[in-house]
């Protein structure tokens, strides 16, 4: 069988959804297990950018007191601020 | 097996507040430091810090060192080392300052001086009313910190190593300490960091509980590596529970909540704290309230279906109080409790959230462990500052704000204290010929274990034990019985499995030597709080409800090997200050 990942940039990805604060921890964790795989590669790039923006950027983004300019980074958030956490 | 191998001058494990406060030390010193962080250094878990830093500038108010250093020893329940509190005290306005003209960010009044808001715990005139002392960056604090601090390294050229993981630490024979072997995770591989001088800065391990305000990234690796090396981990029975985390998710709703006039309620509707703590009520220090809140919960006045939280209510504000004084509380009640506050209360429990002990230092930052009769003899070449160090200022319960000053004070102090030796140690040390065989041996077992235990399934028995044995109350029956089985646990944890083997960016093998670090810390934890036969600060125990200063008025040293337990007296002696005398502690 041939490697589905074989640059492991899912496992990157993964790496990169530990943050420093507890609420990405807690949503994207969510993310991961729930919707990640079903993401067209477009998407995981998208998704991949968002996590090199700074925590406190990223969760006024993902709980949605902020907005993306870039329409597919607000797509993607959109599905993220649908994460059910309860 | 001969790893590949660098040489620094310094290096530095961790690149949050304390790590980052450090090497900026020593970068602009000229020397070359290289700091290791599992993520990148801005990811770091300071980021989280609200409330902000703790420093008598007495931009609000008359304030000065000295109240701010009785506020703490009393904070501490007097298991503070006074030295270090002094020291912390008269060097924090200083440090704020330094990182004001560094560039943070810092909230201002219309004089243009630092904004200070105020904090529980904090006191004029030595507890006679409240002062303001708190110095952020809106509730951006950490955040402003961390980047203030990253971007000043970078023009320092520290050298950082991002998502690379320290091992264990080395030590020569006569307990020298040379470096730490680390692996970069892009790659899998191990390489060998050869240091004339070590620092630890790798923050707190409060994941070792379920309800964690703490992210996922808290696992104590510091604390293990030291366990590991034989250092001893001092007062590791005393851990902060904040009182408000959202039940069931552990996010923290900070202070200033019921600073703005939120308060508590148990299942009746009643207003309980004005029982507990008649003049701060929900107000008073965080131990207090999250004492009184577990008894509510445990008498059976626990609000829901299991009678298992405490409300915090807040509508009575009005939205725009909510919205313009609490940013950011609604979102995280509505994502994590899915109660909208601006109508219904948060449900809330005491929360793991500050671990007071840690790799026991000196003020200098210098490692110290006892040898030749000496309980404080230093540790050559090793240092250590920030949550993972225990100098100890925070004692048996720490101060809102006073940690991230703790980041400033001692990322300098211990930076200082390197400087100094390396200029005393020239030259590297020979690293001993099997310096990398003990990490290469833990990999070795990892990969080659087969029929062994789920790391996930480890690490789950592990909080539950901790959260059920461990928590705000303390029962003897269930220390006893949490220590049998926390040492099961342990056992446990020396044969987990992962089925992915590979080498590039192998998150299961990640996870698998953190929680070799989560396990000692837990160990610890459980086996110094059977061990402490009274109730000082955060450490409260049923059978023994009272702190007893003639027996216990002494730090604990939990060393790794046989799980064996150590004392050294609590130092009372500050610099220059007159000694505060311990006295019956209420708010
Ligand atoms: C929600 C929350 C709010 C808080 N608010 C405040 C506040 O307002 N005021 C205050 O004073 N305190 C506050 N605290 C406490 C304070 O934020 C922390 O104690 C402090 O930030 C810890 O800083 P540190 O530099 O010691 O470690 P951290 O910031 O945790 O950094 C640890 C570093 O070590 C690295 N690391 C760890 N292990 C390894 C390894 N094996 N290899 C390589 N790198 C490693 C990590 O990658 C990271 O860079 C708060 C805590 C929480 C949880």
């Amino acid at each position: 069988m041939t490697n589905p990942d074989p640059d492991r940039s899912l496992d990157r990805i993964r790496w990169r959804c530990r943050r420093g604060l507890l609420e990405l921890d807690l949503i994207l964790a969510r993310f991961l297990e729930g919707g990640f795989e079903r993401l067209t590669p477009a998407q995981q790039e998208t998704f991949s950018g968002l996590l090199g923006r700074a925590d406190t950027d990223l969760w006024d983004l993902v709980s949605g007191r902020s907005h993306s300019a870039d329409q597919a980074e607000e797509a993607l958030l959109d599905t993220l601020r649908r994460v059910g956490t309860v | 097996m001969a790893l590949p191998t660098r040489k620094f001058d310094a290096v530095i494990v961790g690149a949050g507040g304390a790590g980052m406060r450090a090497s900026l030390q020593l970068a602009e010193a000229g020397l070359k430091v290289a700091v290791l962080s599992k993520v990148f250094p801005t990811r770091s878990h300071t980021v989280a810090a609200q409330g902000g830093i703790g420093a008598a500038l007495g931009n609000m108010g008359e304030d000065s060192w000295l109240w701010h250093m009785y506020d703490t020893i009393k904070g501490s329940d007097y298991l503070g080392d006074q030295d270090a509190i002094e020291f912390l005290c008269r060097m924090a306005p200083q440090a704020v300052i330094e990182l004001e003209h560094f560039g943070m960010p810092f909230d201002r009044n219309e004089d243009g001086t630092v904004y200070q808001r105020p904090f529980g715990g904090h006191s004029q005139n030595f507890g006679e009313r409240p002062v303001q002392r708190s110095c952020c960056a809106a509730d951006r604090t950490g955040h402003a910190m961390l980047h203030t601090l990253y971007q000043r390294n970078v023009r320092a050229n520290t050298l950082f190593f991002v998502e690379w993981m320290a091992l264990d630490l080395i030590r020569d024979a006569s307990g020298q300490v040379l470096g730490v072997t680390a692996m970069e995770m892009e790659t899998g591989e191990v390489w060998i960091f050869h240091a004339r001088a070590t620092l630890f800065a790798t923050g707190g391990a409060g994941r070792i509980y379920s309800a964690s305000t703490n992210a996922f990234i808290n696992t104590g690796d510091g604390l293990g590596m030291a366990a590991r090396a034989g250092i001893p981990l001092e007062d590791m029975e005393f851990w902060q529970f904040h009182p408000t985390g959202v039940a069931g998710a552990g996010v923290l709703i900070t202070e200033g909540v019921r600073g703005e006039g939120g308060y508590l309620l148990n299942k009746d509707g009643e207003r309980f704290m004005e029982r507990y703590a008649p003049t701060m009520k929900d107000l008073a220090s965080r131990d207090v309230v999250s004492r009184a809140m577990a008894t509510e919960i445990k008498e059976g006045r626990g609000a829901g279906k299991e009678a298992d939280h405490i409300l915090l209510k807040l509508d009575h504000l009005g939205l725009d109080v909510i919205e313009k004084r609490l940013p950011g509380i609604r979102e995280i009640a509505k994502k994590f409790a899915n109660v909208d506050p601006v109508k219904d209360p948060i449900p809330v429990v005491p929360t793991c959230h500050y671990q007071m002990g840690g790799v026991p230092t000196n003020y200098h930052g210098e490692v110290v462990a006892p040898a030749n009769g000496n309980p404080n003899t230093v540790v050559p070449g090793f240092y250590a500052a920030g949550e993972c160090a225990c100098a100890s200022v925070h004692g048996a319960n720490r101060l809102g704000t006073n940690s991230l000053t703790d980041l400033l004070v001692f990322g300098r102090a211990s930076g200082e204290s390197v400087i100094r030796f390396l200029k005393e140690n020239p030259g590297h040390k020979d690293l001993p010929v099997d310096a990398g065989d003990y990490s290469m041996q833990r990999i070795a077992r990892l990969d080659g274990q087969t029929g062994g235990e789920s790391v996930f399934e480890v690490g789950a028995e592990m909080r539950r034990t901790m959260q059920a044995h461990c928590g705000v109350f303390r029962f003897p029956d269930m220390l006893q019985s949490g220590v049998q089985k926390i040492k099961a646990v342990a056992e446990r944890a020396k044969r987990t499995e992962i089925k992915d083997k590979s080498k590039t960016f192998n998150t299961a093998r990640v996870e698998a030597l953190e929680l070799d670090n989560l396990i000692e810390v837990a160990v610890a934890t459980l086996v110094s709080a059977d061990a402490r036969q009274e109730s000082r600060g955060a450490h409260d125990r049923a059978d023994f409800a009272k702190r007893d200063d003639v027996n216990w008025l002494k730090h604990t040293l939990w060393y790794r090997d046989g799980s064996r337990l150590d004392y050294k007296p609590v130092n009372l002696k500050p610099m220059t200050a007159q000694t505060f005398e311990p006295k019956v502690r209420s708010y």
